[in-house]
């Protein structure tokens, strides 16, 4: 394999650009469609209708017990059988991403909204607020401002999970380094630059999250 | 959806074989995993509730690097990396000698990552006891190991066997990436009937349906020690 030569990384760093923001945009495109999905099953879940609350429970527990790989192989079957022609792998992914997502994002939520105290959705039906506007104005503004931190914690993790569209060949940051690690045969340069960059992002991304943690405890 | 529905082949040779076994590596990763990480893990939660800055620094700094790599570059660099890093004579008895690779490394990645989960639930649940019962136990005469050994960790340790069934469930979730370096476990093994069989719904269902069970199963059975655990006279002991 001879010395090591980190000169790949710099000839490659369009390539790799590229390939960052696929996974960009799969984190945000899948935290986007989960927290909103997942804000929809965490009011479904408390909900006094049993039926809802039992259809949302069963979701919710049902992703949370499955591997995110299978989730991905599902839907990398399943959408294109669906629309009855192929779509490339990113759609399949992206739908399967915000699915699993909206079940972790539900329960987090849940616990958000929960925190908030009962009083305050008291007060606001006493006001004459409908059930949609005491969430709308009162609940869930201030169960969203308690969450903050733990669901960008979660962005975290989803950031981390997008790697897994590598068993679909989705092209990206990880798949496109792989790529370039085989073909230039720098298999060790190529990781350590992928996990540095992980690390450092992940890493500068959870201090943030603390610090915010911090001051918003002030 | 032009789908030719074939329930059949889910019990027809050789596929049920291949469940049945893509099923067994899944415990066998999974479980051997788990003791990896449940071990390390205690270690590193320990560490990081002590005096010592250095044992302290130590536990956070592994915590910070493994959690913050994806899990499946983490098998990567075990898996093509690691083995070139080492002298090289160690580094060809890994690549060709030693026993079963992918399956060594797919323990050891998934252990090693799984450490760094299972030490924050632990340090989370000594931190939870409470300054009150570590003054009287320092006040009684207690060593700082005393303490921990005799009233930290056995209070702890029932208060986290909810986080860490999740943790454990975590590892049974992750097993499926074994598959990316070769370990034919139970994702992998439906992908392969549907690559040989085209009948991708059933082989998918199949293991969509094994993998709930056994969450379920594991969550009932962890309740029930968790009741039986319960540290008396703590708020939702039930007496």
């Amino acid at each position: 394999m001879g010395a090591f030569d980190f000169s790949v990384i710099f000839d490659n760093l369009p390539f790799l650009l590229k390939g960052m923001q696929t996974t960009l945009l799969l984190t945000a495109v899948a935290m986007f469609g989960g927290i909103v999905l997942g804000t929809l099953l965490a009011l479904a879940r408390m909900s006094s209708f049993t039926f809802l609350s039992v259809v949302a429970t069963s979701y919710i527990n049902f992703f949370r017990s499955l591997p995110l790989i299978l989730v991905i192989f599902w839907f990398y079957f399943l959408v294109p059988l669906a629309l009855g022609r192929p779509v490339g792998g990113l759609y399949s992914v992206l739908v399967a991403f915000t699915l699993f997502e909206a079940a972790y994002y539900a329960e987090i939520i849940r616990a958000g909204i929960s925190s908030v105290r009962s009083g305050q959705a008291a007060a606001a039906r006493a006001l004459g607020m409908s059930y949609g506007q005491s969430m709308r104005f009162i609940v869930l503004p201030q169960a969203f401002r308690a969450m903050v931190p733990i669901l960008l914690t979660q962005g975290i993790v989803l950031f981390q999970d997008t790697s897994l569209v590598y068993v679909v060949g989705l092209k990206d940051f990880l798949v496109s380094a792989e790529l370039i690690a085989n073909r230039e045969q720098r298999l060790i340069e190529m990781f350590s630059f992928v996990a540095l960059v992980y690390l450092a992002i992940c890493f500068s991304a959870s201090q943030g999250v603390k610090f915010l943690e911090r001051r918003m405890k002030r | 959806m032009n789908y030719n529905w074939d329930w059949s082949i889910l019990i027809a040779e050789p596929y049920l074989g291949w469940i049945v076994s893509g099923l067994g590596w899944t415990i066998v990763v999974s479980l051997l995993a788990w003791v990896v990480a449940f071990s390390l893990g205690s270690i590193l939660g320990i560490m990081r509730t002590t005096s010592s800055s250095l044992l302290r620094g130590i536990a956070t700094f592994y915590v910070e690097i493994f959690r913050n790599i994806p899990l499946l570059v983490q098998f990567f660099l075990w898996f093509f990396i690691f083995p070139e890093l080492l002298p090289v004579d160690a580094g060809t008895w890994v690549k060709r000698e030693m026993p079963m690779p992918e399956f060594t490394t797919a323990i050891i990645a998934l252990g090693l990552y799984t450490a760094s989960r299972v030490c924050e639930q632990v340090r989370s649940g000594i931190e939870s006891v409470g300054t009150g019962q570590v003054a009287a136990a320092r006040a009684l005469g207690l060593t700082e190991w005393q303490t921990m050994r005799y009233i930290l960790v056995p209070v702890a340790y029932r208060r986290v066997i909810p986080p860490l069934t999740s943790e454990f469930l975590t590892i049974f979730k992750n097993s499926s990436l074994a598959l990316t370096i070769g370990v034919i476990e139970l994702t992998a093994v439906t992908r392969q009937i549907e690559e040989y069989t085209f009948q991708g719904f059933e082989a998918f269902t199949a293991a969509t349906v094994i993998y709930s069970m056994i969450t379920f199963f594991v969550m009932w059975l962890m309740k029930k020690i968790e009741v039986r655990s319960r540290v008396h006279g703590m708020i939702g002991s039930g007496g």
